[in-house]
């Protein structure tokens, strides 16, 4: 049948004329021209990342904390473990707290309540984070009478929530819903189902959720400027000024000495490398699990 | 949507001996029950409560400011720390400018980029493409700032602003001397920030147009390009729209990479070579260092200020992007 159709509406339809094929053509070239257009700074950036990154790291970047002003040398070790501790702290409140409230929304949110809360999450995601820097500051540095990495982490953690939420949401609402009838059918109760049965099928799905959430914080830079703050020193004490990548960074970029810019460079490729291969782990972990989501 | 699925996951939670006894033996009844709705609805209202806090914490915070300046505190554009005079004007100048910069440069881009990517491309490049597109959007903010430091604005002072001084230099919109840091290098850092999150909304965007829009079009005799003008951009416009726009809301609160490339002056000069200064630069670099009360209470409303803006912009775009991909999953037939 449809070629038949399809003989019919050659002999109909008149034939197309020249403007309108240079036209479709010139649109074509238009598209491919944005996708190397929008390409270009990628490339770019991941070049001169891996061009200076590579060849900044050594292994005093990695084991010292930095030397002091103008002298060469040192590294970005503090830094890296200081990140690590904010980012672990923004956890311990973060994830419960979101899978939390990703949990009331697939399982008893489909009411106005819950229909309120999704909509303050996508909200909240769009709050520019040094917005949550101020706050944070307010809430605890005020209190502590001092920047720490507690500040930090509940900055961040802040910034957490509304992704991890949101994305438990999605994936308990995948699972089916047969399984929880078929738990209820056995007599086992509702908190039972929710934890063992459903949320355990989802958490592949959930874990992809928070690594997500963590790599977007991880690189942070505003909401620790006055949260956390930053230090030259090893720090692991949650109430005092702690130095983390993106600070140490920034601060460092915006030096007036050489050496400085080469580990900005350095710090720069080591963190986007954990972040890709998180990103990138994720979305093969997404592929390959039993749930297709992406 | 959930379909059917696979039986290994009903298997996963029934393999190891006899759970279902375990489970039965181990639960309590119906209070545990009411004990864990209480506790994840506490989650729920905790998301609320953080946006709550947020609003109490800037109002509260902005208060003395508030008091002192009034409105004025918008128009004024006056930013003296040591006379403690503060105006806020120069600083929503250089938001609004540069973000509209950045969207003039950024939205042909990311739109001809999410159509290609849907209606173009060959099926195997599709994957990989908006792979690399969504990899700019992990890019933390700061590397963007140190490249553009480092890489991006001595092109501009060398190649890019001599030419469009010379080619464009009678609208004075690209007058004055090239320093390199200035309103133009924001503009185009933050382009090449939005433009991924503007592509794929607009990608999800154009999946959700129903595949019989195209085929209606194309039986009707339309070229290739006619038939995405016609049956898939123009269906898809509200929700393109609603992309723009909450890539605009990012492009307001960004932070770190402006601040690295905008100057930092607070000024507000016609000419987009000249440095200028955003709501979100003053409190990264100022909040820090603020000593007396009044200038950190200044520095809060103009926190809340950006607060306020962005929050309007986003739920502005939330509610275009769900016009159109309402009810359908959004993200189904990728």
């Amino acid at each position: 049948m449809p070629e038949a159709n399809s003989k019919i509406a050659l002999h109909t339809v008149p034939p197309i004329s020249l403007r309108r094929r240079v036209t479709d053509h010139m649109m074509t070239g238009v598209a491919i021209l944005t996708v190397l257009l929008v390409l270009t700074p990628l490339v770019a950036i991941f070049g001169y990342l891996v061009y200076r990154g590579v060849g900044s790291i050594n292994w005093a970047f990695l084991t010292q904390t930095p030397k002091p002003v103008g002298e060469a040398g040192g590294g970005m070790a503090n830094a890296i473990v200081g990140s690590a501790f904010i980012l672990g702290i923004a956890s311990i409140f973060g994830v419960p707290f979101g899978v939390g409230a990703g949990i009331y929304l697939a399982e008893f949110g489909r009411n106005r309540l819950g229909a309120a809360i999704r909509f303050t999450a996508d909200v909240l995601n769009g709050v520019p984070s040094i917005v949550i820097g101020i706050v944070a500051f307010s809430i605890v540095v005020i209190y502590q009478k001092h920047f720490s990495a507690l500040a930090g982490g509940v900055a961040l953690a802040i910034m957490m929530i509304p992704t991890i939420s949101r994305t438990t949401e999605e994936m308990l609402l995948l699972v089916p819903q047969a399984l929880r009838e078929a738990a209820y059918g056995l007599g086992i109760p509702r908190w039972r189902t929710t934890l063992s049965i459903t949320l355990r099928t989802a958490t592949s799905g959930v874990i992809t959720g928070i690594m997500l959430a963590f790599a977007r914080v991880a690189g942070e830079t505003a909401p620790l400027l006055f949260t956390a703050f930053g230090n030259t020193f090893w720090n692991l004490r949650y109430d005092q000024p702690t130095a983390a990548l993106p600070l140490q960074i920034y601060v460092y970029a915006n030096s007036p000495y050489d050496d400085w810019h080469r580990q900005a460079w350095a710090g720069s490729f080591v963190l986007i490398v954990l972040i890709v291969s998180a990103v990138s782990a994720v979305r093969y972990a997404v592929r390959r699990g039993s749930f297709g989501a992406a | 949507m959930p379909g059917p699925q696979p039986v290994e996951q009903a298997k996963v939670t029934s393999a190891p001996g006899s759970p279902v006894t375990v489970l039965l033996r181990t639960s309590g009844g119906e209070s545990s029950d009411r004990v864990f709705k209480a506790a994840m609805t506490a989650c729920g209202l905790g998301v609320l409560g953080v946006l709550v806090l947020i609003v109490y914490e800037l109002i509260s915070g902005s208060g003395l400011s508030w008091h002192a300046f009034g409105f004025k505190f918008f128009a004024a554009s006056d930013w003296d720390p040591v006379n403690e005079h503060f105006g806020a004007l120069p600083f929503i100048y250089g938001t609004l400018v540069s973000s509209f910069l950045a969207l003039i440069i950024a939205v042909p881009l990311a739109v001809g980029v999410a159509v290609f990517t849907t209606e173009m491309c060959p099926k195997a490049f599709r994957g990989p493409l908006s792979f690399f597109v969504e990899l700019l959007a992990a890019i933390p903010s700061v590397i963007y700032g140190l490249w553009a430091f480092f890489v991006m604005i001595p092109l501009l002072t060398h190649y890019v602003q001599p030419f469009l001084h010379k080619t464009l230099g009678w609208t004075t919109l690209f007058d004055g001397p090239s320093f390199g840091l200035s309103m133009l290098a924001a503009g185009i850092i933050l382009a090449i920030m939005i433009i991924p999150i503007i592509s794929s909304i607009t990608r999800e965007v154009l999946m959700v147009v129903p595949q019989h829009q195209r085929e209606a079009v194309l039986a009707l005799g339309a070229t290739r390009w006619e038939m995405i003008r016609i049956g898939v951009l123009r269906n898809a416009r509200a929700g393109i729209v609603g992309g723009i726009i909450l890539g605009l809301g990012r492009a307001l609160g960004e932070t770190m990479a402006v601040t690295m490339v905008i100057g930092n002056s607070p000024q507000i000069a016609k000419s987009l070579f000249a440095p200028g200064y955003t709501l979100a630069s003053v409190l990264a670099n100022e909040f820090s260092e603020a000593t007396g009360d009044i200038y950190r209470s200044s520095l809060i409303e103009i926190g809340l200020a950006l607060f306020l803006v962005t929050i309007i912009v986003n739920a502005l775009a939330q509610l275009l992007v769900w016009t159109v991909t309402r009810g359908q999953p959004a993200r189904g037939n990728a």
